[in-house]
């Protein structure tokens, strides 16, 4: 069942950048691509558990700041050593200048 | 959470820092003597995680978001500069060396290739693995695998090693890079600037993985996933050293694996143990800080290309997504967290020597850095 929670204003991301939303124990990345479209996933890192928040964002992937593991932020899938997993994503819609995430 | 129990305290005279742990919580039974284990899966290890060393938070210089996005920033202008600059060295040296051999005068074009081929081989590794030398990933890819082939490291091991590396930064029992262990034993030393025990490990290591299997350390640090890989570039770079010894044996001269393969690996390794051992040689072991167990030194032009900048270890640790050419703004930025850096490589081995060789003595001593006192000891938030 959807629940769309508030997460951000969409000025608060530079395009092509990332910021970090904690919400009920569990920590996303909200992210602001070239095309001016977001998205959400995880907040940490499939690999060793570090703030995705902290990376950098280049063009649709987002570079964890650990390891240089990178991810396709649209997708959550993993690109290849030293991640192995994908990255959960959620859906995103922008409502009123405020990004809104589906935790449910 | 963490960074409360972050704390100084004094240990036969020295400061070492460790984690206290709450009331309640068991302490650990395993004792830290030494000498340490540097296993991977030995004594040390499971006091390194006994003790939450293992992928824990480090301290991180609080450089603003913006300007770290600016100094992350990739950009394949630099290394391909560079990289043309390089291939351009090797086939000038290159190709002296053969033009003059068998005569002397071809000793000096041996010397320079030689620290291309066995140094300079271990920054683009090291940059490649990272992704950050050029912008475009397939390029990366193509200058780590060549340079890996020179300096003898596996891709997919060293990958993952450098993985660990970063994650455990001279964790003793966690960290495999960990380049000298205590106490110090002065021949192996010495014989690291030959690449002898570099090389003797690489060709056991070779053969190991082209039969299909890892070692028990291996297997902790590389997933299953990945062991396939490690098999296949194993019989491929077997293959390729020995047509290169049936090439200079049909033709009746050296000179083939005087200038691929194991040999120029060692007789050029020289300049990239001497950059290399300023990064941690005599260094705090255990510590959650980069500031404390990595050294930044100032290096002269030559040795910075040779080296990609990682005379910036400090920086490089604590950021290790921004690229080598522009570790020096962020090594401005990083300044007033830091300790001062050593003006000079002749500065850092003034206590280099004397601190590996107390270790001998003394593998509980180590060198200990000033911090500022703007940015004490602390783990990352």
């Amino acid at each position: 069942m959807a629940q769309w929670i508030e997460a951000c204003g969409k000025d608060d991301i530079d395009e092509e950048d990332v910021m970090r939303f904690d919400h009920g124990g569990k920590t996303y990345a909200i992210y602001r691509s070239p095309d001016d479209k977001f998205y959400a996933t995880d907040g940490l890192c499939t690999h060793e558990k570090i703030h995705l928040a902290d990376g950098l964002v280049m063009d649709n992937i987002i570079e964890c700041p650990k390891h240089n593991g990178r991810f396709d932020y649209r997708t959550g899938e993993a690109k290849g050593a030293p991640v192995c997993i994908n990255l959960k994503t959620y859906p995103v819609k922008v409502d009123g200048g405020k990004v809104l995430i589906d935790v449910g | 959470m963490q960074s409360d129990r972050l704390h100084h305290a004094s240990v036969e005279g020295m400061e070492r820092f460790f984690y206290d742990f709450p009331k309640g919580e068991e302490r650990s039974m395993t004792k830290l003597t030494y000498p340490r284990d540097y296993s991977l899966t030995g004594r040390d290890s499971r006091y390194a995680e006994e003790h939450h060393l293992v992928s824990a938070q480090w301290y991180q210089a609080p450089i603003p978001r913006k300007r770290m996005k600016e100094l992350m920033q990739r950009s394949n202008g630099p290394a391909i500069r560079d990289t043309i600059i390089w291939f351009a060295a090797f086939a000038i040296t290159g190709g002296l060396a053969a033009w003059f051999w068998p005569s002397l005068w071809s000793i000096p074009f041996f010397l320079a290739y030689g620290v291309l081929y066995g140094s300079s081989s271990d920054s683009r590794w090291h940059e490649c693995s990272h992704g950050t030398a050029f912008k475009t990933p397939w390029m990366n890819d193509v200058i780590y695998h060549l340079a890996c082939f020179m300096i003898m490291r596996e891709p997919t091991v060293w990958r993952w090693s450098h993985t660990r590396h970063h994650t455990d930064t001279l964790v003793v029992g966690r960290d495999p890079e960990i380049a000298v262990m205590r106490p110090t034993v002065v021949l192996k030393v010495i014989s690291m600037f030959f690449a002898i025990p570099q090389v003797w490990g690489a060709i056991k290591s070779l053969l190991l993985h082209a039969s299909g299997r890892v070692t028990e350390a291996e297997a902790t640090f590389i997933p299953e996933s990945e062991r396939a890989k490690v098999y296949i570039t194993a019989r491929i770079w077997l293959v390729i050293h020995l047509a290169v010894i049936a090439y200079a044996v049909s033709i009746g001269s050296i000179l083939p694996m005087l200038l691929v393969g194991p040999l120029p690996t060692m007789y050029g390794a020289w300049v990239h143990v001497l950059t290399g051992l300023t990064q941690h040689a005599g260094m705090p072991e255990d510590v959650l800080d980069h500031r404390l167990n990595c050294r930044t030194v100032y290096m002269n032009p030559v040795l910075r290309f040779i080296y990609w900048n990682m005379n910036y270890h400090v920086e490089h640790h604590m950021f290790p997504m921004v690229p080598y050419h522009q570790l020096p703004k962020l090594h401005e930025e990083m300044k007033p967290y830091c300790p001062a850096p050593y003006p000079s490589t002749w500065a850092a081995y003034a206590e280099i020597i004397p601190a590996v060789i107390r270790q001998i003595r003394e593998p509980g001593w180590f060198v200990q850095r000033q911090l500022p006192a703007v940015a004490p000891a602390k783990a990352a938030e």
